[in-house]
C-alpha cells in the first residue's frame, strides 16, 4: 500500500505531474506577439519578401551591370516602329525605348520606391502621431478644455479625411512642383489624418480601461498616465497601419508618377516613373511595363502579408 | 470623529447630446445624496443592486468621479473641495481594489513595474533598490512569490491577479482601502483566498475597508456595519449581524430572502419576497420613495410624494422607510401580493418606470463618442460609470 | 428509461498547431422527466460544453465528441443536423448566460417568437402572434402585445431573459438546458427568474438541465446535482444528500469555502487553495490533487473510478473521500 509514503516522494510527483502546465516567467505581450508571428507562413513570406526588396534597394544600383541612364543600344530599338529588344544574356530584362538597360533601371528603381514609400510613411506616422497623441491625450485626461481641443483637431482631421487622397496628392503636387519630394510629401499628407485619428481612437478605448482608472486612484500624475500606461497600449493598430500604409505608399506614389508628377530626373529612375514611360508602347513591348509594375505588387503585397500577419499577432482577443 | 465621513454626497451625470459642443440635457442621478461614516479598522460594506450607485459612490470618495456636491471628510479633510494636486497626494492614503483584476492592471507593465509606480509618484523609497525591497516584503504578504516582480498581469491566475491589485494598494501603506466587488469577478473557490487575505491584512496593518459588492453574503462575512444602496441612496444601515437578524426596510427584506443560501434545508423552509419589475432608471428616478414603485408595501399617502429620510430606529439601525414602525408591528398589510403570478399582474406599473431604464445617458467621463474608426472596437456609449456593475458576476 | 441519457460524454478541442484540449472528459448522467438536474462547477470544469455538445452546437471543424447522449431513445450526437434543428426548438430548448447577444438585435421580439411557432407549430399570422403575446404573458412580460414589438435593446436584462425563456418553452419542449441563465442578471430578478423556471417544471412536467456555478442556487432548485470538475464529474448525488454529507473533498472545500448569509459574521472560510490552472490530466490521477488537503501517492496513479462510499446513489469519484470518523470503513 502507497498510501503512507513519505510527503517528499508526493511533492514530487506531484511536481512532475504539473510541470507542463508552469509558464515562463516575464513574457511580455510584445515578445508573445513575435513569437506568434515567427510561427505564421503569412508572417515569413512577408518578411521575406521586404527583405529581399531591402537587400535589393541597398545594394542593387551597386550591382547593376550598366547605368541607368547610359543609351548603350540607342541603335538596336526603334520605339516609333515598334521595335524593342527582350530578355537576352547581356540585358536580362531586355532593353527600354531608348536602349538602356531596364535591369540596370530595375535596381535602381527599386531603392527610389523604398525611400519614397519609408520617408512618405514616416511623414504621415511622425506627424499623424503627434496629432494623435495630442488629441488622444487631451481628450481622456484634459477635462472641458482638452475635449474642445480634441474635438477642433479632429473635425480638422475630418476636413482631411473627406478630401480624395489623390486630389490633394496632386495639388500639393502642382504647388511644389514635380520632384521626388513632392511625392514623398504628396503621399506622407494623406497618411497624416489616418494616423491621427487611429492613434487617437486606440487611445480613447484605453483611456477608458480600468488600469488607466486604477493608476489615477494610485495618484500617478496625469502626464504619466498618458505616457506609460494608454500610450503603450495604443501603439499596436499604428503599427500595424504604418506596415499596411509602406504598401499604399509605394503604390501612391508610383500612381502620382504615373501622373507625371514624379522625378523627372532619368538619372534616378522610379518604378513609378518606369510605369509612366512605357505606358507608350505597352502594344509592342508591354514587358517593358510588367518589369515596374511586378515589383511593386510584390512589395506591396510584402509589406501587406506581414502587415495582416501582425494584427492577428497583437490581437489580445486571439492570445492563447 | 470617523476616520472617512460622507455628508449628502451627490454624483450627478449629466447627459449629453450635440454634434460640435455637447448641451446637457438632463442627469444621470447615480448617487443622490449618501451620508455615511467609516470608523478607523472597521469593514463597511455597501451592498446593493447593479445600477443603485455603489461603484460610482466609491469612485467618488477617490475623486475618480467629479463630486456633484456634499463632503467627503477623510481625517478631518474635505477631500471634495481639494485641488488637484493635493488630492493626488491624498489617494496614498486611499487605495482602492477593483472588480477585474486583469484589466486593472496594466498588460504592458511587469509587476514590479505596476507596483513601483505609485511608490515613486508619491516618493516612497530613495531609489528603485530600496523599493524593490519593499515590493518583495508586500509581495510576501499578499502570498505571491518573489519572482512574480519580472512576470506581466497575464501570466497569473484570476486569484492571483487580485492579489497584485491589493499588493498596489498596500505598497502606499494606506489608511483606507475601497474594495469595489473585490471577488466577485473571481472563481468560487478562490473566493474565500482573496476573502480571507483582505481579513488578515485589517488585522496585521489595521486597515479600514470600505468594501462594495452585491453580494450580500460576501458583504456580511466581512463587514461590521452594512448600508443596504437602492437607487443612489441608502435605504438601510446597520450592524452587520443586526441587519441580518432582522431587516427593517421592504428592499432589504426582499433582497435578503432571494440571496440564495447553499443548503437545501434552508431553500425550502424560505419564503421568498419576489420584487415587481425591475430596476427604474437613475436617469429619471420616481419621486418620493425611490422603492415605492416595487414595493410589496407601498401606501397611498406620502410613499409616491415624500422622501424618506434615513432615521435611526435604535441600536445604530437607520431605516430610510415612511412605515418602519407599522410594517414592524404589522399594522400596514401587503398592497401588493408576492407570488409569481401577482408580479405578473402587477408589473404593469412598475414597467412605465423602467421604459428607459438602460440609459441612453453619456456621461462625462465616457471616452468614445460614435466616431471612431472602425478598426477601434465599439465602445458601449451607455453609462459608462456603472459598467464595471453591470459585468457578469461570474 | 430517463429521457436525456449522457454516458461517457467527452469533448475535445483539436485545433491545428496548438496540443489537443479535452474539455469534457467522460460526463454521464441521466435527466427524467419533470425532474431538474444540476451541472455545477467552476470556469472551466466543462459544464457549457457539455451544454453545447448535447444541443449540437458545437462546430463541427476541430472538435472531436465521444460517448453517447440518448433523448427518448436517440444518440443525439449520432443524428443528422437536419434532424436536429427541427428537434432543437421543438424538442430540445436552451436559454443562456447573456440574453441581450442570444437575441436577434434587429428583429422585433414579436417576429422572433412568432418565427418559432411558424416553424414548428405552423402557427400562421393573428393566431401566432395571440399564441406568442400569451406567451410574454406566461413568463411575466407585463403588457405582452406592446412588447412584442419592440426590440431586444428595449427591454431590461430580466425582461430579455424572460423573453427568452418565452421563446425556448414556445412550443413546450421535453428538455430545458439552462446555461447559467441568471448570472448576469441581479439577485431580486434571479429569484424572479429561478421562480419562473420552478413553475414551469413542476406545471409542464419539463425536464431542466441547469448548468451554473452557484451552489445556492442549486440548493434550491435541483433534484440531482453532478458536480464538475476539470472535465469529470466528481460527485453527483441527490441534492440533499449531496450538500449534507459532500463526501468529494473538492465538493466539500467548495461548500466550506462559500461565505454563507446565514453563517454568523467572521467565521472564518477555509479556502481550496491553488487556482484551477494547477490540475493534472486525469489521466495521470485525480486532477485535483494538487489542490487536495489530502492526497495520497494513490491519487497520482490514474484515474480515480466513482464509488459510492457512502449511500446507494452518491457516487463520488475519489479514493480518500472525506468521511466522518465513523464512517471511515475499516
Amino acid at each position: 500500500m502507497t498510501l503512507l509514503t513519505n510527503k517528499a516522494d508526493k511533492i514530487d510527483r506531484l511536481a512532475e505531474l504539473t510541470q507542463s502546465s508552469e509558464s515562463v516567467a516575464g513574457t511580455s505581450l510584445w515578445r508573445e506577439a513575435f513569437r506568434r508571428m515567427r510561427s505564421s507562413k503569412m508572417a515569413i513570406i512577408g518578411a521575406a519578401i521586404i527583405a529581399a526588396f531591402v537587400l535589393v534597394a541597398i545594394v542593387g544600383p551597386m550591382l547593376a551591370p550598366h547605368g541607368p541612364t547610359a543609351q548603350n543600344w540607342r541603335s538596336e530599338v526603334f520605339p516609333n516602329q515598334g521595335k524593342f529588344v527582350g530578355m537576352r544574356g547581356e540585358n536580362w530584362f531586355g532593353l527600354d525605348h531608348l536602349g538602356r538597360d531596364m535591369f540596370s533601371r530595375w535596381l535602381v528603381g527599386a531603392r527610389q520606391t523604398l525611400l519614397v514609400g519609408v520617408v512618405s510613411m514616416l511623414i504621415g506616422l511622425i506627424i499623424g502621431a503627434a496629432v494623435g497623441i495630442l488629441s488622444g491625450a487631451a481628450a481622456t485626461l484634459g477635462g472641458k478644455i482638452g475635449q474642445r481641443i480634441d474635438t477642433v483637431v479632429m473635425r480638422f482631421t475630418d476636413i482631411m479625411l473627406s478630401l480624395p487622397s489623390l486630389l490633394l496628392a496632386v495639388s500639393i503636387a502642382a504647388v511644389l512642383g514635380q520632384s521626388l519630394t513632392t511625392v514623398m510629401i504628396a503621399v506622407g499628407v494623406v497618411q497624416i489624418p489616418i494616423f491621427a485619428r487611429l492613434l487617437r481612437g486606440s487611445m480613447l478605448v484605453q483611456g477608458g480601461a480600468d488600469y488607466v482608472l486604477a493608476a489615477k486612484a494610485v495618484g500617478i500624475r496625469r502626464k504619466r498616465i498618458v505616457l506609460t500606461q494608454i500610450l503603450p497600449n495604443s501603439l499596436s493598430p499604428v503599427i500595424v497601419q504604418a506596415t499596411l500604409s509602406l504598401a499604399t505608399a509605394i503604390i501612391e506614389a508610383a500612381a502620382l508618377s504615373y501622373l507625371g508628377l514624379g522625378n523627372p530626373d532619368p538619372a534616378v529612375p522610379e518604378w513609378g516613373v518606369m510605369l509612366s514611360q512605357a505606358q507608350r508602347f505597352f502594344d509592342n513591348e508591354p514587358m517593358m511595363a510588367a518589369y515596374p509594375a511586378i515589383g511593386i505588387i510584390i512589395t506591396a503585397l510584402g509589406f501587406t502579408l506581414l502587415g495582416e500577419s501582425m494584427r492577428e499577432a497583437l490581437d489580445p482577443k486571439l492570445r492563447g | 470623529m470617523s476616520l472617512l465621513e460622507l455628508d449628502g454626497v451627490k454624483v450627478h451625470f449629466p447627459v449629453k447630446k450635440g454634434l460640435f459642443f455637447d448641451r446637457t440635457v438632463g442627469h444621470v442621478y447615480a448617487v443622490d445624496g449618501v451620508s455615511l461614516s467609516v470608523e478607523a479598522g472597521q469593514t463597511y460594506g455597501l451592498v446593493g443592486e447593479s445600477g443603485c450607485g455603489k461603484t460610482t459612490l466609491g469612485r467618488a470618495v477617490l475623486r475618480l468621479n467629479d463630486i456633484t456636491d456634499g463632503a467627503v471628510v477623510f481625517d478631518g479633510t474635505d477631500l471634495a473641495k481639494l485641488p488637484s494636486e493635493e488630492m493626488r497626494s491624498f489617494r496614498r492614503r486611499l487605495q482602492m481594489v477593483f472588480q477585474d483584476p486583469l484589466g486593472s492592471l496594466n498588460p504592458r507593465q511587469n509587476i514590479e513595474s505596476i507596483l513601483s509606480e505609485g511608490m515613486a509618484a508619491h516618493n516612497i523609497g530613495k531609489d528603485q533598490a530600496e523599493r524593490r525591497e519593499k515590493i518583495k516584503e508586500i509581495l510576501a504578504k499578499v502570498g505571491l512569490p518573489s519572482n512574480a516582480m519580472s512576470r506581466y498581469p497575464h501570466e497569473f491566475s484570476g486569484g492571483q491577479r487580485q492579489r497584485i491589485g491589493i499588493a498596489r494598494a498596500l505598497v502606499l501603506e494606506p489608511d483606507v482601502i475601497i474594495c469595489d466587488e473585490p471577488v466577485s469577478a473571481l472563481d468560487v473557490s478562490v473566493q474565500a483566498q482573496v476573502i480571507n487575505l483582505l481579513e488578515e491584512l485589517q488585522e496585521s496593518l489595521g486597515l479600514t475597508y470600505l468594501v462594495i459588492a452585491h453580494d450580500l453574503a460576501v458583504v456580511r462575512h466581512i463587514s461590521d456595519v452594512i448600508g443596504v444602496m437602492y437607487l443612489g441612496g441608502l435605504v438601510e444601515e446597520a450592524p452587520s449581524d443586526a441587519l441580518y437578524a432582522g431587516p427593517r426596510h421592504p428592499y432589504t427584506k426582499a433582497l435578503m430572502s432571494a440571496v440564495p443560501v447553499p443548503d437545501p434545508e434552508v431553500e425550502d423552509r424560505r419564503e421568498r419576497i419576489l420584487l415587481h419589475g425591475d430596476l427604474p432608471s437613475p436617469a429619471n428616478p420616481p419621486a418620493g420613495c425611490r422603492f415605492h414603485t416595487r414595493c410589496p408595501w407601498v401606501q397611498e399617502t406620502k410613499c409616491a410624494t415624500e422622501r424618506p429620510p434615513l432615521l435611526d430606529t435604535g441600536d445604530g439601525h437607520k431605516v430610510a422607510c415612511h412605515f418602519t414602525a407599522e410594517i414592524e408591528a404589522g399594522t400596514v398589510k401587503q398592497t401588493l401580493a408576492t407570488g409569481i403570478e401577482a408580479v405578473v399582474a402587477t408589473e404593469a406599473v412598475a414597467a412605465e418606470a423602467v421604459e428607459v431604464s438602460e440609459g441612453d445617458a453619456e456621461v462625462p467621463d465616457a471616452p468614445a463618442k460614435t466616431e471612431e474608426p472602425a478598426t477601434v472596437p465599439a465602445q458601449a456609449d451607455a453609462g459608462e460609470a456603472e459598467r464595471a456593475e453591470e459585468s457578469p458576476k461570474a | 428509461m430517463a429521457l436525456l441519457s449522457v454516458e461517457e460524454l467527452s469533448v475535445t478541442f483539436t485545433a491545428r498547431g496548438r496540443k489537443d484540449a479535452t474539455a469534457v472528459d467522460g460526463v454521464s448522467f441521466d435527466v427524467d422527466q419533470g425532474q431538474v438536474v444540476g451541472l455545477v462547477g467552476e470556469s472551466g470544469c466543462g459544464k457549457s460544453v457539455t451544454s453545447l455538445a448535447l444541443m449540437g452546437l458545437l462546430p463541427r471543424k476541430g472538435v472531436r465528441i465521444g460517448g453517447r447522449a440518448e433523448f427518448d431513445g436517440q444518440n443525439l450526437l449520432g443524428i443528422s443536423e437536419r434532424k436536429l434543428r427541427d428537434m432543437r426548438g421543438s424538442q430540445l430548448a436552451m436559454i443562456f448566460q447573456d440574453p441581450l447577444s442570444s437575441l436577434n438585435p434587429v428583429v422585433p421580439i414579436g417576429i422572433q417568437v412568432t418565427e418559432i411557432l411558424q416553424r414548428h407549430r405552423g402557427l400562421k399570422g393573428e393566431k401566432a402572434r395571440k399564441e406568442a403575446a400569451s406567451l410574454l404573458d406566461r413568463v411575466g412580460i407585463p403588457d405582452p402585445d406592446r412588447r412584442l414589438k419592440e426590440y431586444p435593446h428595449q427591454l431590461s436584462g430580466g425582461m430579455r431573459q424572460r423573453a427568452l425563456i418565452a421563446m425556448a418553452v414556445a412550443c413546450a419542449p421535453r428538455l430545458l438546458i439552462a446555461d447559467e441563465p441568471t448570472t448576469a442578471l441581479d439577485v431580486t430578478i434571479q429569484a424572479q427568474i429561478l421562480e419562473l423556471l420552478k413553475e414551469l417544471v413542476d406545471q409542464e412536467g419539463t425536464a431542466l438541465l441547469m448548468i451554473t456555478h452557484d451552489l445556492g442556487v442549486v440548493a434550491g432548485l435541483c433534484d440531482e446535482v453532478n458536480v464538475l470538475y476539470a472535465g469529470r464529474a466528481v460527485e453527483s448525488a441527490g441534492r440533499r444528500e449531496l450538500f449534507a454529507h459532500p463526501t468529494h473533498p473538492y465538493a466539500h472545500g467548495l461548500l466550506g469555502s462559500i461565505p454563507r448569509l446565514d453563517a454568523p459574521r467572521g467565521e472564518p472560510l477555509n479556502p481550496i487553495r491553488g487556482s484551477i490552472n494547477d490540475k493534472i490530466a486525469w489521466a495521470d490521477g485525480c486532477a485535483f490533487a494538487p489542490r487536495c488537503d489530502h492526497y495520497t501517492m494513490e491519487c497520482l496513479t490514474g484515474t480515480p473510478e466513482l464509488t459510492e462510499p457512502r449511500a446507494a446513489g452518491h457516487q463520488v469519484r475519489c479514493v480518500n473521500p472525506v468521511l466522518p470518523k465513523a464512517e471511515v470503513p475499516a
